[in-house]
């Protein structure tokens, strides 16, 4: 049955639902609401487990840390300055192969300080070694959630995974959620059971000091599991799911009305809504336009390089930027094709169009989406809906 | 009598003489096998678990230089969740880890309470990074951060008071402890364990290297903190002042500086006024705590 709620509320009862044994609670706009919902439900006695008020961020990915090296499934969220907060932690987390799972609901980093959503709290930790998942909607971001701890646990990954939702749109919007059973999720999630844990009957000594001797090795290894392991592993679980529990997964990318598409947009999370219908408009006036949705941003898809090399035109549009450089996305996307190109033999690439919005939680509109569509110019992160009489103040 | 389990196995790197070692080693054994253990960044971190080499033979997590506190709520609340609540966690750092970086660390793990004894290997400077003062080191300390020169005369703030941090936090149990005095340390340390809620044990650990003194001199230097009255072993219970151990004779404390190349230089005429800094804050300690032994 479906459920009208409140994006964080769902996720809070989807992330109860994957039965963690610690939670670490800190308080961040916008993603306080998963938390005090968490809370909530355990206080309720709806879910058994301990809850942890940490102090601030960096002790709550320390604590979910320590939580899951001793062998019980943990859970925590969090937002821009709190993230930046945690990076640390979270590379550590990786390096310890510790399958933590937390949600992270973006917000823009401050200074000038703002609690309204764009992308770039995230990028911080692109090159962490987690798997970063991007929900579209609240159903999906609840779906990825059940699947990101599967991954996370799985024996061959071991890696931490983050699912990025974005701040007020997805945390604050409302929308019909169907949840599973509790019974279908424990069939599908099994209880945490590693082979290396914190047990004073068999005694390791975890975190080490590595050597030049070994240290380089340490880093391959999560390369490769990334690269070989991850990918394969996201697309058996999302197919797994979808059989499951009968509603579409897509894993690590969906092609939205690409088949014949001359022209792709290529994004992720929850602008990819509006962009659709743009699409959807573009479509009854017969253009051939399509838009490639990133679900799995790490690791980054190697068939993103191959599906786009058929395009004339691409159009890349995300909500983060790397100041002096480029957009993220847009990086990945060059990344990838030319690879891609090299592999195939192929010397035309596609154009490319590069496009930062959203920033601080500006609105992009629809008409503004469909004039991306119809310029032709190379632009490498142009910041769209820039107000010319604002910048006075500052350049 | 010392108890003896070696859980924290020869072959370690330490420095020759390293207090650190000698006061980890009494503290797990005192412990056992029962136990988790996680460690800060720091000396003892580097000496005891270089890959592909381990000296411990308990549960040993290290993760970074300020999160001990924190990883170890997680195992503590993991272990809650498990319902295996005998097992003795214990949560340790040098005092940099400790009462500079780590400290809003070990303040959310007192405040809230965790079953977790709390221990600082006091140095009272980051010695692994190679000797730079921390918020623990004594005035006047020569420390390559807190240099001697011809406008210093060394470390220019006295030690932050961690045993008054840890009370002001009601921790259940809150002592300290010197390598010169073992069973008196493995006591406190099986005290502690079998009390309830946050504990903290501090330990005055003498380092060779960074305070400048032969190694065999580790365990006399750390004597003489105590018998000058400038390390009082204490013992709190609930806030309550349970033990103290009593003096006979306080020793000048001209002899405990005289022997260490990091305080030597106090006791030249110069720098009388920071010698008086001393000798004011062990007249504290005697009254505060009746160190003297009255027959």
């Amino acid at each position: 049955m479906k459920q009208f709620l409140e994006g964080a509320t769902s996720i809070a009862k989807t992330v109860a639902l994957c039965r963690p044994g610690v939670i670490a609670a800190y308080p961040i706009t916008p993603q306080t609401h998963i938390v005090e919902e968490l809370s909530a439900i355990v206080a309720n006695g709806e879910l058994k487990a301990e809850m942890v008020n940490v102090e601030s961020e960096h002790s709550a990915a320390s604590c979910i840390l320590g939580a899951v090296a001793t062998g019980v499934r943990a859970f925590s969220s969090t937002s821009s300055q709190g993230l930046l907060l945690m990076a640390e932690v979270v590379f550590n987390i990786a390096g310890l192969r510790l399958p933590v799972v937390m949600c992270c609901v973006n917000r823009a980093v401050s200074a000038p300080i703002n609690i309204w959503n764009d992308q770039q709290d995230i990028m911080t930790l692109r090159d962490a070694g987690v798997v970063l998942f991007f929900a579209e909607s609240i159903q999906e971001a609840c779906d990825l959630h059940i699947q990101a701890f599967k991954l996370a646990e799985d024996p061959a990954i071991m890696l931490p995974v983050i699912i990025n939702i974005d701040g007020f749109v997805l945390s604050h919007g409302y929308e019909a959620v169907e949840f599973p059973s509790q019974e279908m999720v424990d069939k599908f999630l099994p209880p945490y059971n590693p082979p290396f844990k914190l047990d004073p009957q068999n005694p390791l000594t975890f975190g080490a000091l590595v050597g030049p001797e070994w240290y380089l090795e340490t880093r391959y290894a999560i390369h490769k599991t990334m690269l070989d392991e991850v990918p394969n592993k996201i697309k058996q679980i999302a197919e797994e799911f979808t059989k499951m529990f009968g509603r579409t997964s897509y894993g690590l990318y969906e092609k939205y009305k690409l088949d014949d598409a001359e022209n792709i947009f290529v994004s992720f999370g929850s602008v990819a809504g509006p962009i659709k219908d743009v699409v959807d408009s573009l479509r009854e006036r017969n253009e051939k336009v399509g838009l490639l949705r990133i679900i799995t941003y790490r690791p980054f898809p190697q068939e993103i390089g191959d599906i786009l090399l058929k395009a004339k035109k691409i159009i890349v549009l995300e909500k983060d930027i790397s100041l002096g450089a480029t957009g993220a996305l847009y990086s990945d996307v060059i990344t990838s094709l030319y690879i891609s190109a090299h592999r195939n033999k192929v010397s035309c690439l596609p154009k490319i169009l590069g496009y930062v919005c959203g920033l601080g939680g500006r609105d992009i509109s629809l008409e503004e989406i469909e004039d991306l569509y119809r310029k032709e110019d190379l632009v490498e992160s142009e910041f769209v809906g820039l107000k010319k009489e604002n910048l006075g103040s500052f350049i | 009598m010392i108890d003896e389990k070696i859980l924290l196995t020869p072959g370690h790197t330490a420095c020759a003489g390293c207090g650190e070692a000698l006061a980890a080693r009494l503290v797990i054994d005192a412990a056992g096998p029962n136990t988790i253990v996680v460690t800060n960044t720091g000396c003892l971190e580097v000496f005891s678990s270089t890959y592909p080499y381990s000296s411990w033979r308990v549960p040993f997590i290290h993760s970074l230089f300020e999160n001990a506190a924190a990883v170890a709520s997680g195992i503590e609340s993991a272990l809650n969740y498990l319902g295996k609540t005998d097992i003795n966690i214990i949560a340790q750092a040098g005092d940099g880890g400790f009462g500079d970086i780590g400290l809003q660390a070990f303040s959310g793990l007192w405040e809230r309470g965790h079953n977790v004894l709390s221990i600082c290997y006091d140095n009272e400077a980051y010695m692994n990074t190679g000797i730079q003062r921390s918020g623990t080191s004594p005035t006047g300390a020569n420390t390559g951060t807190s240099p001697v020169g011809k406008l210093s005369y060394g470390n220019p703030t006295w030690k932050k008071n961690l045993l008054e941090i840890a009370l002001a936090h009601r921790c259940s149990y809150v002592a300290t402890a010197s390598i010169s005095y073992p069973v008196d340390l493995q006591n406190k340390v099986k005290k502690a364990l079998k009390i309830k809620g946050a504990k903290f044990i501090h330990i005055l650990v003498p380092c060779p290297l960074g305070w400048g003194y032969e190694p065999y001199l580790s365990v006399k230097i750390a004597e003489l903190a105590v018998e000058t009255g400038l390390w009082p072993l204490v013992e709190y219970e609930n806030g309550e002042l349970k033990k103290v151990r009593k003096i006979k004779n306080i020793k000048p404390i001209e002899e405990y500086l005289s022997l260490q190349k990091r305080t030597q230089h106090l006791l030249l005429e110069e720098n009388r006024h920071v010698l008086e800094i001393w000798k004011d804050f062990i007249k504290r300690n005697i009254e505060k705590y009746q160190l003297l032994e009255t027959s």
